[in-house]
């Protein structure tokens, strides 16, 4: 191995290196087969790197693992500050092993500007690497704003007819978040006698004056990225938009950046505001769960249909965490890794029948099971997992979120456990409409079934679903000591007068 | 009473370039040759920065009885400007040569004009500052009406005058009464008399708004940036890729000659005006900008945004201020010389690339050329990894720890206005389809490959910026006293 870079350096530099390989292959699309393997061959390595973080793992101790840290820009006591623990660690492998998908999944489709379609995934998934492992305040921030950058592209070029205004919507709001948090974290530096260390601001006291104003901040910042009603109206239009690839990316890991920021800021940070404001996180999740599930009910555009899902999913997260047991916050983490499996395969699903008929209304479909059988019984797993089936990663965490909910308020529990009604109503009447029946149109008595490349993507996930929703132990294993040190962290008031 | 030799020593970089500057003046009388002109400018420059760097004592030193400063941070201008009036000289080439403008009399007055610059920089007098100020202006005033038959760039040139004249009239008005109040020209006696108390304060405000608002029309910071979108606009590429650059390095040594080496003890009256101008460029900057279609508009309404940002820096009054406020200025000259640099290379015989449209579908056509301006608008937008980023952390880190986290928020929030049409530059090039007709780039490889190296340096000093930081702060911090 190479001496002096870690594990975690490995996990941002190998996809970013990569992609600027494919990047400089030039922007002939003649190359454009060499340029895919050399994309999926750096997309395999970052993943094969990241490995070991879940074969090293110590999951005993709550402590920073794989930890790296160097002088970066000393003017400011800024460092290049690397580690994880239970919280973070198994989303830098689900990004790492969506990185492999987006690539596969883009193999044929895209046949315009190949090499900057790979190169931008595989820069953005370093990036979010980045974000996941950084705990040094201001580098956190660089990745977490850089990351925008390939998203942005990868909307704006490749993207359906609305795509300029969806990616300059999808910029914007995600922008705004974040500036606000800027200014938080250069406050939290003085506060903390000149540290950007996102540790040493968790131990830092604070009045509930300035607690409020960072919690507003952090909000800002976190549930525009989530997103939670109201600030989801960019959600939607960026997804209807995005190429495949874009729209799993999206689903899958950009939405856990904004629930993990809540982890790892607005908890531990500010604990005293976030226990003053949780009945207006858990208003907004449920708001998200029961009336964004409805809105998710009477989409005509698959696509659509599936971000308003994502979006009552992530619902269930943020209600998990300000449930304050360890119970909801595990299964908070638990429905975010398997929202990324879910909603990635749902995504890559609809991609699959749209690369074929170009359309992504429900009405378009009917029927597909009769020219598409195994793509139907993929396609209906992942219909399963996202209504919730016990079996799939889709049960646990909403089990687990509605069990620790139970503890807290039976009436949010109630509300919360309709999203298992609501779930199952829209994907599986969606599923329905597009599967079932007789064959709509000649479209769908032309459709070819999926070949070796789409099988290849859509089993990976299968597979993770079902080992998921069978045998979640090892997952929430891993996060279990960590969760229990944050919880007994934020119950802890580090208010000062 | 003859100077000391040694004052000549320390004024050796401004000889240096007087020298050349005559020189290359003589040579167009005899010379056929466009190119001569052009190399010995270069040379000349390349001689004044190796000079610059010579002469640098590392402690400040008083030269023609306390006329001229010499001090790390003039010195690190210094070198600064050089360097970017070598870059826009060498961007701007095929430009002039394609419009019979390449001559020994425009790159004359460039060469006078850096030398205002220099002048400007080292000044530590009312009167040298005025000098230098002076020969910067008209030498500009000279090069925006270069392009003769334009009506558009006399027209330009003729409100620069104008309006350059009545704020130098303002500048020196103020000048009067502050020497009238201390009794002094020079800078470090204005900072003692005042720091002892001054008769009448009324005096001493009208002063100051007098030479602030000079200060601001040179900044172009509003509400004195009126002159700034007509002049960027109608000047030809290669003068408004010159104006945009290196005279911003200037002003901000003139800033902080005024401000900080003379005014330093009255900064509570100046925190206050710099403040008010600095939230009304970030206003009109950030939101006029969004409304042009014209790519040198655009980036015009775009500096005085910037400006904003650079009294926000300087109105905190600290140490850490100056610093961040000398960081914006060097990372904005750096970005703005990649984008007016980009407008000026992709300009053809005839025709400008001023357009926005100009830049549709960029990458299609030229993917490298596109990177490098996406990058310079992401820059410019702080954006990170981009030295952009930086230099607004810097400035916002100096204005939160001066307890300003109000103006701080305010500037956060109208740089996501400004993303807006930063990105719409991306947007053109990236999303859009190529325009029909073809603006190929004429083929000057030694200005491509500076704008590689452009591009480049805005994205490593926003991986590293490190460098660049500490020599900011470590130049300002041994010049003050």
């Amino acid at each position: 191995m190479l001496e002096g870079i870690g594990i975690l350096s490995l996990t941002i530099w190998v996809p970013i290196v990569a992609g600027l390989l494919v990047l400089f292959t030039g922007s002939d699309d003649r190359n454009a087969d060499g340029q895919r393997t050399l994309a999926l061959i750096g997309a395999v390595l970052g993943f094969l790197v990241a490995i070991p973080l879940w074969t090293g793992f110590d999951a005993t101790t709550s402590a920073m693992q794989f930890e790296e840290l160097m002088p970066w820009i000393p003017a400011f006591n800024i460092w290049y500050h690397l580690g994880v623990d239970g919280i973070s660690m198994p989303f830098i492998l689900l990004n790492s092993f969506t990185t492999v998908l987006v690539v596969i999944a883009g193999w044929r489709v895209i046949q315009t500007k190949v090499a900057q379609y790979m190169a931008a995934f595989l820069i953005q998934s370093g990036l979010i690497n980045g974000v996941f492992a950084g705990l040094d305040g201001i580098l956190f921030y660089v990745f977490f704003e850089a990351m925008l950058i390939p998203l942005y592209l990868i909307i704006g070029m490749w993207g359906g007819p609305n795509r300029v205004y969806a990616a300059i919507k999808f910029f914007l709001y995600t922008l705004l978040g974040s500036l606000l948090m800027l200014v938080a974290m250069i406050y939290l530096f003085f506060v903390s006698g000149g540290s950007f260390e996102i540790l040493e601001w968790q131990r830092v006291g604070l009045t509930m004056t300035a607690q409020m104003f960072l919690f507003v901040a952090f909000f800002f910042a976190f549930a525009v990225k989530v997103p939670m009603w109201p600030v989801h109206t960019w959600l939607p239009d960026a997804h209807v938009e995005a190429p495949t690839g874009g729209s799993v990316v999206l689903a899958a890991i950009t939405l856990k950046v904004g629930a993990y920021g809540f982890l790892r800021f607005t908890l531990p940070i500010v604990p005293d505001a976030t226990h003053q404001l949780t009945w207006l996180i858990v208003t907004f999740s449920l708001i998200a769960v029961v009336y964004i599930g409805l809105v998710a009910l009477v989409q005509s555009d698959m696509k659509k249909l599936i971000a308003y899902s994502s979006i009552a999913h992530m619902g269930f997260v943020t209600l998990g965490f300000m449930l304050f047991n360890a119970l909801g916050i595990e299964g908070g983490l638990v429905q975010m890794i398997s929202h990324g499996f879910v909603s990635a395969a749902l995504f890559l699903c609809i991609g699959v029948m749209y690369d074929r008929v170009h359309s992504r209304q429900i009405s378009d479909y009917g029927g597909v099971a009769n020219t598409m059988p195994k793509f139907a019984a993929l396609f209906m797993l992942f219909a399963m997992a996202n209504s919730g089936l016990p079996g799939t990663s889709g049960f646990v965490g909403e089990f687990m979120v509605i069990l620790g909910a139970v503890k807290v308020n039976f009436w949010w529990a109630a509300a919360a456990a309709l999203t298992l009604i609501f779930g199952a109503a829209y994907t599986l009447w969606m599923y329905k409409r597009v599967i079932f029946g007789k064959v709509a149109n000649d479209h769908v008595a032309e459709l070819q079934d999926i070949d070796g490349r789409e099988f290849l993507m859509l089993a990976l996930l299968a597979v993770a679903v079902l080992a998921m929703g069978l045998y979640p132990l090892p997952v929430t294993d891993v996060m279990h000591t960590s969760v229990n040190s944050l919880l007994a962290h934020v119950a802890q008031s580090k208010l000062i007068p | 009473m003859t100077p000391p030799s040694s004052d000549f020593v320390t004024a050796l970089p401004e000889i240096g370039l007087l020298t050349v500057a005559c020189v290359v003046l003589l040579v167009e009388a005899y010379s056929q040759s466009r190119m001569v002109a052009y190399l010995l400018t270069l040379t000349g420059l390349l001689l004044t920065s190796a000079l610059v760097v010579v002469s640098g004592a590392g402690v400040p030193m008083l030269a023609f009885n306390g006329l001229y400063i010499d001090d790390p941070m003039g010195e690190v201008l210094k070198l600064l400007t050089c360097l970017s009036a070598i870059a826009a000289v060498i961007y701007s080439r095929q430009f002039l040569d394609d419009r019979k403008m390449l001559s020994g009399d425009y790159l004359g007055l460039l060469l006078f004009a850096v030398l205002g610059m220099l002048v400007m920089i080292s000044a530590s007098h009312f009167l040298s500052l005025y000098l230098g100020l002076e020969l910067l202006s008209l030498s500009l005033y000279a090069m925006v009406a270069m392009e003769r038959d334009s009506a558009r760039a006399t027209e330009a040139a003729m409100k620069y005058f104008v309006l350059g004249a009545l704020a130098s009239g303002l500048l020196l008005y103020g000048m009067s009464l502050i020497y009238g109040l201390t009794g002094s020209l020079e800078l470090s006696k204005i900072a003692e008399s005042l720091h002892y108390g001054v008769k009448s304060e009324v005096v001493l405000v009208f002063g100051l708004v007098f030479i602030v608002a000079g200060l601001g029309f040179k900044l172009g910071a509003a509400p004195f940036h009126m002159w700034a979108p007509d002049v960027y606009h109608g000047a030809p590429a290669a003068v408004t890729l010159f104006i945009g650059t290196a005279p911003k390095l200037a002003a901000f040594a003139f800033a902080m000659r005024l401000l900080v080496d003379g005014l330093q003890p009255a900064h509570g009256d100046w925190q206050q005006m710099l403040a008010v101008m600095a939230v009304a460029s970030l206003a009109i900057g950030n939101i006029a900008a969004i409304a042009q279609t014209n790519i040198k508009r655009m980036l015009a309404y775009s500096t005085i945004s910037h400006m904003g940002f650079l009294l926000l820096g300087m109105m905190t009054g600290s140490l850490a201020g100056y610093s961040a406020a000398m960081f914006y200025s060097v990372s904005y000259v750096l970005m703005s010389l990649g984008g007016f640099g980009m407008v000026t290379y992709l300009s053809r015989v005839g025709v400008e690339a001023e357009n926005l449209d100009d830049f549709k579908g960029l990458n299609a056509r030229h993917p490298w050329l596109a990177a490098i301006m996406a990058m310079v608008m992401m820059s410019m937008a702080g954006l990170p990894p981009f030295v952009g980023f930086y230099a607004k952390l810097s400035v916002l880190q100096a204005l939160i720890g001066a307890g300003w986290i109000s103006l701080a928020v305010v500037a956060v929030l109208f740089s996501l206005i400004g993303a807006f049409y930063y990105l719409r530059v991306v947007r053109i090039m990236y999303f859009d389809a190529p325009a029909v007709e073809d603006t190929t780039p004429t083929h000057a490889s030694d200005a491509a490959m500076l704008l590689s190296a452009n591009g480049l340096a805005i994205l490593v000093l926003g991986i590293l910026p490190q460098s660049l930081m500490t020599l900011c702060a470590l130049s300002v911090q041994m010049s003050l006293r």
